[in-house]
């Protein structure tokens, strides 16, 4: 015991090191500010929304993005307000347009009243950060083509898109952890075979397996089900790279003397991997996990994107974005259709930012010249 | 000699790997609630005979074990059933497959005649404002998710109105003349190639900096340069060819990365590749046609990193391979 508590207290001031290491550099807290922003959003979306995730409005399918006047008839200055719309079809080209019935102005209501829902999932409250009376809608980013708020999807998307990153995680890392700890710790026949058919599912393109790994998901499922089921999924596909390294790292530190002292002491070799040899890859861990979310959030926009991943009516960055793949030649028109595709790239190039820095910061010898 | 004998034991190799991805394909494949079947059966021009034939020959009436040797002897005699459609599979496959290898080779060939000259003016002018703007542009590119750019470029092409929105060939391929027909595969090339080139760049591009400014701090660079050699002569005949060797690993990685990205891209530009090919298949419930293809992508991948392996016993003899 005597032995460890020394190493827990350096361990301690080396966690702060790096988040202090993390901090000052420019690129990396602004990363970091980015992502807690986006998180906050994901956490508190019912409340920031005008409407729920499921709300809509039939009588605005497609609609353009709502206009908000800032000025009356003559030009003065008023509180924002807008106008009522109405569908209808153009004359000449019979095309569906969207038609401002300017009689009746409505005001943009700071927390007014609206969707009764639970902030955080505890609090029950049906107050919205913005809001305007029925009939007229306030869809800042237009509505798609069931008429549901665009805008407020993308944050009800992101509560689905930023999270299944983390859960892939805690499923795959355990799972690439343990595999790679027993199959570098054997040696011999046992680590031949497990690292073949780990090399076997990194060597299906990871797009293909994902494609048939989705296809095995029955129908009727609950949409949280369904998401469960898709984190287990991505999980799948992202533990092989992860065990072949953690094997590698094993080889190499089994050798060590401290681990061949415990185990000349009797120590099983299980508990020799979990206690010994796994601690010592943690920094490898760190790095690794703050890179492999982006990929996590990739592959769910991607599934997603094609139809097979999280279903409507549920939001995700990559089922909003399937709008966008069905009707390509209404991307002039919508350009707004393609924002969650924007999100999707802020999110992976702030986690990639900081899995760089975090790189330098932890290992150095991994730098790169940089 | 030794080469050729790695190169038979390498292929050698590959042989098993491709064993257990087909058993893991096809315990995937049986793991679906889906009939096989049932898109062919629910077809009114395939004739029931050709129904029966094909129960017959994947074994349906027996357990899953049979049914997969059934699959494997089939397949090594290069019968991979017929398709939703009623034609056979290969054909349809081998076309898709080839699309999708012209596509890729297109983007790796493009992908290093660029990353390479300015990974190396990154390394060598280090730290300056044109290595910084290579720095961000590579950031960005490795961020961007390949949909996303393709959609964009899509946008511009809509509102400029020069370049096809998707496809491989416009609709009068057929009247075309030889040289028109390579003109118009070429003008759909663009946005495709454009979209995966500008994404493995970055990655590559980084790569070669880095490697690049590693072998740069080299005790044998710094001989060089102590001995008075010009700078053109240390970077390029010393440094650069000690650089390129992790680079070639990289490249069969590459191989995979692409095979991946490539596939949403065609869904997303709806080029007729395999990862389309595939997501076709898997929407229609065309179980023979999503088996071959997965088994067509786990193929290319291992062929690709196979060939990087080979490779690169050619370039670095101190490598010895046990």
């Amino acid at each position: 015991m005597a032995a460890q508590a020394p190493a827990l207290a350096s361990t301690k001031v080396s966690r702060r090191t790096v988040f202090k290491g993390l901090w000052k550099d420019n690129v990396a807290r602004a990363a970091l500010i980015v992502l807690a922003c986006f998180y906050a959003a994901a956490a508190l979306a019912d409340l920031i929304t005008p409407y729920g995730m499921e709300f809509n409005d039939a009588a605005y399918g497609n609609a353009p993005a709502t206009l908000i006047h800032i000025q009356d008839e003559k030009g003065n200055l008023t509180a924002p307000y807008v106008f009522h719309m109405q569908q209808e079809n153009d004359p000449v080209t019979y095309k569906q347009i969207f038609v401002i019935l300017p009689d009746t102005k409505y005001p943009i209501k700071l927390f007014c009243k609206g969707d009764p829902y639970k902030l955080l999932g505890l609090i029950p409250m049906d107050l919205h950060l913005f809001g305007v009376d029925a009939p007229a809608r306030i869809f800042l980013l237009g509505a798609d083509m069931n008429g549901r708020d665009n805008f407020s999807r993308l944050f009800f998307g992101a509560q689905k898109s930023l999270t299944i990153g983390f859960l892939g995680l805690l499923i795959a890392f355990p799972i690439g952890i343990i595999y790679g700890g027993i199959s570098g710790y054997l040696g011999g026949l046992a680590d031949n075979f497990m690292m073949r058919f780990a090399e076997a599912i990194m060597s299906i393109p990871s797009l293909y397996l994902l494609i048939g790994l989705a296809a095995i998901l029955p129908l009727g499922m609950s949409s949280s089900q369904r998401f469960a089921l898709i984190t287990v999924i991505l999980s799948f596909i992202s533990w092989a790279s992860l065990a072949r390294v953690i094997r590698g790292m094993v080889l190499s530190i089994r050798e060590e003397e401290f681990v061949q002292a415990a185990k000349s002491l009797g120590m099983t070799d299980f508990q020799n991997i979990i206690k010994h040899v796994i601690p010592q890859t943690s920094s490898y861990l760190i790095i690794a996990a703050t890179l492999q979310v982006p990929n996590f959030i990739l592959a769910e926009s991607g599934l997603s994107l094609i139809g097979l991943g999280i279903q409507q009516p549920d939001a995700s960055w990559g089922n909003m974005l399937k709008a966008a793949l069905d009707q390509p030649n209404e991307l002039v028109n919508q350009p707004w259709l393609l924002a969650p595709g924007f999100l999707i790239f802020v999110t992976i190039l702030c986690f990639n930012c900081v899995g760089d820095v975090l790189r330098d910061v932890l290992d150095p010898k991994l730098a790169g010249g940089r | 000699m030794s080469t050729f004998l790695y190169i038979i034991k390498r292929f050698i190799q590959a042989v098993p790997l491709l064993f257990i991805i087909s058993i893991i394909a096809f315990t995937l494949l049986k793991c679906t609630p889906i009939d096989p079947l049932a898109s062919m059966r629910a077809n009114p021009s395939v004739s029931r005979s050709a129904i029966k034939a094909e129960e017959e020959r994947l074994g349906l009436n027996k357990p899953a074990p049979v049914q997969y040797f059934y699959w494997a002897g089939n397949a090594l005699q290069g019968n991979l059933g017929i398709s939703s459609t009623g034609a056979p599979v290969i054909e349809r496959l081998t076309a898709h497959a080839g699309n999708t290898l012209m596509l890729n080779i297109l983007v790796i060939l493009l992908t290093w005649t660029i990353a390479l000259p300015s990974g190396i003016y990154a390394a060598v002018h280090r730290a300056q404002f044109i290595d910084k703007v290579f720095g961000i542009l590579s950031a960005i590119g490795m961020s961007m998710p390949a949909f996303l750019l393709a959609f964009l470029l899509m946008v511009l092409a809509l509102v400029t109105g020069l370049l096809p929105i998707g496809g491989l060939t416009s609709a009068d391929f057929g009247e075309l003349s030889f040289f028109d027909q390579v003109i118009d595969i070429a003008h759909h090339l663009i946005i495709p190639v454009t979209v995966l080139t500008c994404i493995s760049l970055a990655g590559i591009q980084r790569q070669v900096r880095s490697n690049l400014l590693d072998v740069l701090r080299a005790d044998y660079v710094r001989t060089a340069r102590a001995k008075g050699l010009p700078e053109n002569r240390v970077i390029y005949k010393h440094a650069l060819r000690n650089a390129i060797n992790p680079l070639i690993t990289i490249l069969g990685f590459e191989f995979a990365g692409l095979l991946s990205g490539a596939a949403l891209t065609e869904m997303v530009l709806s080029y007729p590749g395999l990862g389309k090919l595939t997501l076709d298949a898997m929407l229609t419930k065309d179980m023979n046609m999503v088996m071959a293809s997965i088994m067509m992508g786990a193929i290319m991948l291992v062929t690709g990193n196979l060939f990087a392996d080979v490779l690169l016993k050619f370039t670095d003899p101190r490598i010895s391979h046990d």
